[in-house]
């Protein structure tokens, strides 16, 4: 994975040296909270229901071992012992101290950590595929790209101030592991007569609105990727909307322009832009291409898997995905036991999973923007022993992509911006269905949660999706069904009135059952809700 | 009712308004009665609090309780992590919350 | 005043005319350009400019940032000025992007301007100032 120079270095340790001088000023008084707010956000610092919380930026998902012990050393020293994975691929704390915050970036930056533009009017953490550089189906390792664009981002003094925050998703294979359609923009990096190039596709995201991006341009060079966004987010600073914030992301202007237009308008402005010589030489692309280099992996390690155990060999089969290297594997590690929070893990626990990683995984892991962690490069033959260390740190719940593998925001109990709980409603629905052989029955179904419309849960895109509502007063949820956030990209469609509580929990559960009825041979839920279409199901649920 | 919360600036610890200063605990929220904004704008001004707001709760035995869940649960701690509000070992926490 | 600027000839005497008054004017130097306003209406008459002055009416209203930027990429050279609610910590970037003066609603402080600006010796990315970015000295 990259590794920072010592330019890397200079830019992140400025940044601390810079934020602590503007907490100083705040705490002075030399700054109101109006003026510091842009500030502290684009460290990633939110002043949030319980205290400050700090999102910390984990580029493209990847770190290693000595990340991740300092993220455990962070929730112990400066938190409550406990980090929480995001659907971006960050990790936030909940209970931070502004006056802390300058000596936990300070703490971040020995490690080439950095909490830089995880929030706020500017470009976010790019997200990538969980599977990089382990996945046959890729065309190339995506996250080369991810950190060029991450750097390209980082501190771009037009596109600080954009109408509304951004952001983008790259990718290099077919499947889509990173939710690539449904953001700002998602970048399909492909293969046209020898030369490689991305697929853009500009518009997409949740919210208020959901929309799936449409695709803006078919293929640009990788030699001119830069230059091309560049374009684009210069299009989006002069005319989206700035006079509504529920209509200022860029999916809105793409909508009232046509994607038409918006295209016309960003091939005028890049056939300009391309003049001006920013795009870094092939060189560059090389250089840190380098750092991603497939490992030494061990060409004789054995395939076979030992499968007398049964618990075991239930967690093989839901949790371990197959590697493009022979003899090895890659593991899931659920962040989602029954009867916890998605997504939370202790210190304890991270530092276990750092300890995996270094031993077992060529001391690299991943977070998922399903909130899971995922070990890339584990030999096969290793798998019995990452299992028996997992089950004893309460991280071995083989429940991967089942219903209770949910994404849930962190609602109410955490968020300022929040209508209503959505942890409890997670526990209560993997409570419901806490057989794990009724889940295998059940299969693949990817349930997501949203405290509020602003979809941090990422509900559109759940087969089976949950909005939080404030009803009156008292917390309500919507149901929706079929939504997808893979290559087959689709929006959630909700079924009728809402529910309280335990109503959307019975709701859910009548909405499993009469699947199980319906389906035929193979059929996921999301299959046969796409080919028997809602009215079933709002039968079943409504009566 | 009207009370008056904020965080504290330095801690970001969510606090209430005394009548004469500021407090993590709720049950210490004094009636402000029309004045909440203006003491909230003096106190956020000489930044004895941060982002100040007045909000409607009921008089009760127990002192007052916040109109709004949201409100209450600033107040005590998240309802999934009682180990971590302000009565962790206080078993009626759940129900005062919600 | 708290004016700030960042150039070596002398500071223009006229006053600076709206982006319409400019257009039907045949002998102004001198327009202000609003967020909403396209700066590229300006780009066949920059050689009888002497200064632009684009405002902010509001710090989080980037548009700007491209407007400056746009100008400086079609040649402009003469003073490039932002004028309005312009906030300390947001000068560093202004300069990226070609600002050579600022006309703040608030007087700045010097010091933190001057910190603010020493503050990055490092950039990634190319901009309207010819600061080299870091991918070029790394591959020279």
């Amino acid at each position: 994975m990259y590794k920072y120079d010592h330019y890397d270095q200079a830019i992140v340790d400025a940044r601390v040296e810079e934020f602590r001088d503007q907490v100083r000023r705040r705490i002075a008084g030399d700054m109101t909270e109006d003026q510091f707010k842009p500030l502290r956000l684009m460290n990633g610092l939110y002043l949030q229901l319980h205290a400050y919380m700090l999102r910390v930026a984990i580029p493209y998902g990847t770190l290693d071992s000595r990340q991740m012990r300092m993220l455990a050393h962070i929730a112990r020293k400066y938190d409550r012992d406990y980090g929480h994975f995001t659907t971006r691929q960050n990790i936030q704390y909940n209970w931070i101290k502004l006056e802390d915050a300058p000596d936990i970036l300070a703490d971040l930056a020995t490690v080439e950590m950095h909490a830089i533009q995880t929030s706020g009017n500017c470009i976010r953490n790019i997200s990538s595929d969980q599977y990089a550089g382990a996945a046959a189906d890729e065309v190339t390792d995506p996250r080369p790209w991810a950190e060029l664009l991450r750097q390209w981002s980082t501190f771009h003094p037009e596109f600080s101030y954009l109408p509304r925050k951004f952001k983008i998703a790259v990718i290099a294979s077919p499947t889509d592991r990173a939710a690539m359609r449904l953001h700002d923009i998602g970048i399909e990096m492909v293969e046209r007569d020898g030369q490689l190039g991305g697929r853009i596709f500009v518009g997409g995201g949740m919210g208020r609105t959901p929309m799936i991006a449409p695709e803006i341009k078919d293929f640009v060079t990788s030699a001119d990727l830069l230059s091309y966004l560049e374009a684009c987010l210069r299009v989006y600073n002069r005319h989206g909307r700035r006079d509504n914030i529920y209509k200022a992301r860029i999916k809105i202007l793409i909508h009232e322009l046509g994607a038409d237009e918006y295209r016309r308008q960003v091939e005028a402005e890049f056939a300009h832009v391309k003049t001006l010589g920013l795009d870094p030489p092939a060189a560059e692309y090389d250089r840190i291409a380098a750092f991603f280099a497939a490992p030494a992996f061990d060409a004789d390690a054995p395939d076979a898997i030992d499968r007398s155990d049964p618990d075991f060999a239930l967690w093989v089969d839901q949790n371990v995905a197959a590697h493009k290297q022979p003899g090895h594997a890659i593991v899931t590690i659920s962040l989602k036991p029954a009867g916890g929070i998605p997504g939370d893990a202790s210190s304890a626990q991270i530092d276990l999973m750092a300890d995996l990683a270094e031993r077992y995984s060529f001391d690299e892991l991943r977070v998922t923007h399903a909130q899971n962690i995922v070990l890339p490069h584990v030999r096969k033959a290793d798998l019995h022993a990452i299992w028996m260390a997992l089950a004893d740190a309460g991280l071995a719940e083989a429940n991967l992509d089942l219903i209770s593998d949910i994404i849930a925001c962190p609602g109410l109990d955490y968020c300022s911006l929040a209508n209503a709980r959505s942890i409890p409603v997670a526990q209560k629905i993997a409570a419901r269905f806490a057989s794990p052989e009724r889940q295998r029955d059940i299969g693949e179904l990817k349930l997501k949660i949203s405290g509020c419309i602003n979809a941090c849960g990422h509900h559109h895109a759940g087969h089976i999706g949950i909005l939080g509502v404030d009803r009156k007063g008292t917390e309500n949820y919507q149901l929706l069904l079929g939504g997808s956030g893979a290559e087959d990209a689709s929006l959630g469609k909700i079924t009728g009135p809402g529910f309280d509580e335990d109503g959307v929990v019975d709701a859910i559960e009548r909405t499993v059952e009469k699947y199980r009825t319906l389906r035929t041979d193979g059929e996921r839920f999301l299959d046969t809700y796409r080919r028997v279409g809602m009215d079933p199901f709002k039968e079943a649920i409504y009566g | 009712m009207k009370i008056l919360t904020g965080n504290d600036l330095k801690t970001g610890a969510v606090t209430w308004w005394t009548g004469e200063g500021w407090s993590i605990h709720v049950e210490d929220a004094a009636d402000v009665g029309e004045h909440g904004e203006s003491i909230a704008a003096a106190e956020e001004g000489a930044r004895r609090v941060n982002a100040p707001y007045v909000i409607a709760a009921q008089a009760t035995a127990e002192g007052p309780r916040p109109a709004h869940i949201k409100d209450r649960i600033r107040a005590l701690g998240p309802t999934v992590r009682l180990d971590l509000t302000l009565k962790p070992a206080d078993p009626a926490v759940g129900e005062w919350v919600i | 005043m708290g004016e700030l600027r960042f150039r070596d000839d002398a500071t223009h005497d006229e006053p600076a005319v709206t982006l319409d008054s400019f257009l039907d004017q045949s002998n102004a130097t001198a327009v202000r350009i609003e967020p909403g306003d396209d700066a590229r209406a300006l780009l066949p008459h920059l050689d009888r400019l002497a200064l632009i002055d684009v405002s902010f009416p509001k710090y989080r209203d980037g548009r700007g940032y491209s407007s400056a930027r746009i100008l400086r990429e079609a040649g402009f050279k003469g003073e490039l000025r932002a004028s309005g609610d312009v906030l300390v910590d947001q000068i560093a970037f202004m300069r990226r992007c070609g600002f050579d003066s600022f006309a703040p609603d608030t007087p700045l402080d010097q010091a933190v301007v001057a910190a603010s600006l020493a503050r990055y010796e490092h950039v990634y990315q190319g901009a309207a100032d010819g600061t080299v970015p870091v991918w070029k000295r790394r591959h020279g």
